[in-house]
């Protein structure tokens, strides 16, 4: 084996996986190619079709890009923790990250090239009108990428040559990598955002632009005046940024970027990267940690996991209010699409992702609890556990009622039932409840993140008494004033309650947190440590959760994207460009979640075979970080 | 006296959330609630019930206890035999339940809400985009009470001669006719309608009917008639005023993009 990994090397091996992905789409495409040659709108994916193609393609590049952009964002925060500290643990951690990264990124840039390819070849005349309108934020891509892979190269090699004086230098080239890589995100998000809101508010607008759009209605319109089309139009009406007969581009190049869709889904990439990044290194450590063969080995990788699960909650928890800005804005461009996502078409989907969101905020405190178990004197917060479990799986029940229930209804249970809304559980399928029972199901597991972090330690300080009383009335009045807002949804104008009492929901819940959080660090400044973390110490199904974690991650990551491709119906560019090849319908729900199970399972090979290649080469180089197996008196802040 | 096992107390939990879901909330104090609800709420209750036996070693060890006992221990043969029995006649009982024919249709497998076109039309005459359009007499509301009023009573006058025969007259859905029909009429009174589309969602559903619903989502199976062939704009305008005024609910508006 010696003589084979001295043979083969781990860059060398890169490019043989390269070549034969490369190989095998070449393959795939020639018959192809043999076809008609010329000024084809659309040409056919052999075998599997050209949606699917692109599919595949488009999800993976994701999934490989969402996990290459939101590791580097907590390995420079654990870094920096590390130099800050001086605990050489979280410097080990870290780079080990970024190890878990290198390996991805080539993956991820393979992917993203035959993403292009079967685009060009696919669907010729999409890539010409998207580039058409984007061309100078394509080249700008093309920079910043190449900035990127220096930036991420310079990181890796440099870990250990920079220790010491040089560190800083280390980390500002951490923090510059992820500058990078979030202004790439930024950039790709544009053209994919376009194709789903491609207009603007008419007073967000240029004059030009303004001026280019009301030509264009008098084009059409020849019966009408300037004033008589202007009848109406306010600041907030949205305007195509398209000629409606000929399709022509009427704005700037800025007005394309920042669409409806632009900002929300950034803001919900970003946030969704590092939760995926964090749930996807955790399932490796939990991985590691069930084929550890030395108790030291157990205590690394019940460590790294615990981090790992613990950076995928912090990106976890502010998620569903990124979420619901995304469906606000998607309202807000088209109703109808709006209708569609949430009340029509794509509605059983939102059902489907409340119980994986479900499945995630009951598994991630799972772990928690379970991780409680390895901490002496944990055991007196176990008794609030039952009804922390009651009131999760209560809000992740509201959460997952349908507000109609014709379709998983027989019709004696409607006739029953008096319709298809039932009289007082169809309540819970309206925005308002939902909206409450997320914001609950947050605050409790923050709360069980705050009763993990106490475990094992004693405040010291005189008003340790009233700190308490203090933290425990603010959690009341949070969930109260939740509750009561929520209450006040049903009866107020949707506008008022989009607006206005979803964002103070939000903000009562970050108010909440952010408050305790400060409060406990206060109160916890100089506590005394009643008892240990045995690193090393949990149960294998909590490992299995772990990995649960990641699979749900990956799932419904999966199934949002096709929300949000598929919200466009038959349209390339909503609105703009029809779709007018074969794959011009919308896949059925059963449909997709077949097609992101398949994408899914793809997935997790690329990404266990590419991390087994960088385990190879290093298996005898590098033991694991040495914590010790028991008795660790180290808190986890 | 010997003391109840854990596995035990789990197992009379789950069955008194199952009876109360069934008897007590889907009887007692409110409609009956569908099976594939309740199976979705058992499902949660049994995760639940896992996730707080199974977080710690000592107390999974304590609740699976019983099944070990029960599995291998030599007294226990004769419960073995009653559950090797009960178990399959169970299951039989379960698929036969679920297998066999039945005098009771499906649901219906139409959407909730219909998808509404980019563009309002009435008739053949475009009003204008769906997002945009609002209601021609709404702005009575501020500048003129008077005018706004005698809307909302046309409005009134029209409802009853020709909406009330289905939606009722409290606008709940139990008109005469409703329940002659399926699916049921809209109840204006549910929160979950009237606040959740825009005065020209209504406007749509109102002019074009039954037939005019899209073609994604069906069967739609409506007897809605096409009220544009038998109502004015202005009366169709001044229904929709009539529908929030008499419920209280306002309809849905946009505010700022971001």
């Amino acid at each position: 084996m010696r003589c084979c990994s001295s043979l083969i090397t781990k860059k060398r091996l890169y490019f043989i996986l390269g070549f034969v992905l490369l190989g095998t789409v070449l393959l795939a495409v020639v018959p192809a190619f043999a076809q008609d040659m010329t000024d084809a709108e659309y040409r056919p994916f052999p075998l599997i079709g050209s949606r699917n193609a692109a599919w595949i393609a488009a999800q993976l590049h994701l999934l490989f890009g969402s996990f290459i952009l939101g590791v580097p964002m907590f390995a420079v925060i654990i870094e920096f923790i590390g130099w800050k500290t001086k605990d050489e643990r979280y410097d080990r951690m870290a780079q080990e990250f970024i190890k878990l990264c290198m390996g991805a990124f080539s993956t991820t840039a393979l992917l993203g090239g035959v993403l292009v390819f079967v685009l060009v070849w696919c669907y010729p005349k999409v890539l010409s009108k998207l580039s058409g309108i984007f061309g100078p934020t394509m080249i700008f891509y093309v920079v910043l990428f190449f900035g990127e892979t220096f930036t991420l190269y310079l990181y890796s090699y440099g870990w250990d040559k920079m220790k010491g004086r040089f560190k800083w230098v280390h980390l500002v080239l951490g923090v510059l990598l992820n500058v990078w890589g979030t202004a790439i995100m930024f950039v790709s998000n544009t053209w994919l955002t376009y194709q789903t809101s491609p207009a603007i508010q008419y007073g967000k607008a240029s004059v030009e632009t303004q001026e280019k759009w009301l030509e264009s209605q008098l084009a059409q319109n020849s019966e009408l005046t300037r004033a008589e089309v202007l009848e109406g139009v306010t600041d907030t009406t949205v305007i195509s940024l398209h000629n409606e007969t000929s399709g022509e581009f009427l704005g700037t190049v800025w007005e394309a970027v920042n669409n409806f869709t632009w900002m929300p889904v950034n803001i919900h990439r970003l946030i969704g990267n590092i939760a995926f990044g964090g749930s996807i290194v955790a399932a490796y450590a939990a991985f590691r940690y069930l084929v550890a063969k030395t108790k030291e080995e157990k205590a690394h990788y019940d460590w790294m996991g615990y981090n790992g699960n613990f950076i995928a909650l912090c990106g976890l928890i502010p998620l569903p209010f990124a979420g619901y800005w995304l469906g606000r804005e998607i309202y807000m461009f088209n109703n109808t699409m709006g209708i569609n996502m949430m009340g029509s078409l794509f509605s059983w989907l939102f059902i489907i992702q409340a119980v994986m969101i479900g499945v995630l905020f009951i598994g991630a405190n799972y772990y928690l609890w379970s991780g409680m178990g390895r901490i002496q004197g944990a055991e007196i917060y176990a008794r609030y556990r039952p009804y922390m479990i009651a009131i999760i799986v209560i809000g992740v029940a509201i959460w997952m009622t349908p507000r109609t229930l014709s379709k998983i209804s027989t019709a004696s249970e409607l006739s029953a039932m008096g319709g298809s809304n039932h009289p007082h559980l169809g309540l819970f399928g309206l925005m308002t409840s939902k909206n409450t029972v997320v914001n609950i199901v947050i605050l409790t597991t923050f709360l069980s993140f705050l009763f993990y972090r106490r475990s094992g330690k004693t405040p010291t300080v005189s008003w340790k008494g009233i700190g308490n009383i203090v933290i425990t009335a603010i959690f009341f009045l949070g969930v109260v004033s939740i509750v009561v807002i929520g209450i006040v949804g049903f009866i107020v104008p949707t506008d008022t309650r989009v607006n206005v009492l979803t964002p103070w929901q939000v903000l009562v819940a970050l108010g909440v947190m952010v408050v305790v959080t400060v409060v406990d660090i206060f109160l916890y400044r100089k506590a005394t440590t009643s008892g240990t973390i045995n690193w090393g110490q949990m149960t294998e199904r909590s490992q299995y959760v772990l990995i649960l974690l990641a699979i749900t991650f990956t799932s419904l990551m999966g199934l949002m994207g096709y929300a949000r491709s598929g919200l466009r119906e038959g349209w390339h560019i909503f609105g703009v460009q029809k779709d007018t090849s074969v794959d011009a319908f919308t896949p059925a729900l059963g449909d997709a979640v077949n097609m992101v199970s398949i994408i899914m399972v793809i997935f997790f090979a690329l990404v266990g075979f590419i991390f087994w290649l960088g385990l190879w080469g290093d298996k005898k180089k590098q033991p694991a970080t040495p914590i010790e197996a028991e008795a660790t008196v180290e808190s986890d802040d | 006296m010997k003391r109840v096992s854990l596995f035990t107390i789990c197992f009379v939990i789950f069955i008194i959330s199952w009876v109360f879901l069934e008897f007590v909330m889907g009887g007692v104090i409110s409609k009956p609630i569908p099976s594939s609800v309740i199976s979705m709420y058992m499902a949660l209750i049994l995760i639940a019930i896992l996730v707080h036996v199974s977080v710690e070693d000592t107390r999974f060890r304590e609740f699976l206890r019983p099944i070990h006992e029960t599995l291998v221990d030599e007294n226990r043969h004769v419960r073995r035999i009653v559950l090797a029995v009960l178990i399959p006649l169970l299951m039989l009982g379960y698929t036969y339940s679920n297998l066999a024919q039945k005098a009771n249709p499906p649901g219906d497998p139409r959407d909730a809400h219909p998808s509404p076109p980019l563009e309002l039309t009435y008739k053949d005459e475009v009003i204008g985009s769906m997002q945009t359009v609002e209601n021609p007499h709404r702005h009575y509301e501020k500048d003129d009470p008077e005018k706004f009023k005698s809307h909302v009573e046309n409005g009134r006058r029209v409802y009853y001669q020709n909406c009330f025969y289905c939606h009722g007259d409290h606008l709940d859905g139990q008109g005469h006719f409703a329940d002659a029909l399926n699916p049921l009429p809209a109840n204006f009174q549910d929160p979950g309608i009237i606040p959740n589309f825009q005065e020209s969602f209504f406007f749509w559903r109102i002019s074009k009917g039954g037939p005019g619903l899209p073609a994604s989502g069906t069967p739609w199976n409506s007897a809605m008639p096409i009220w544009e062939d038998h109502l004015t704009k202005e009366e169709i305008w001044d229904v929709i005023l009539f529908l929030s005024d008499y419920t209280g609910y306002p309809y849905r508006t946009f505010g700022e993009g971001h």
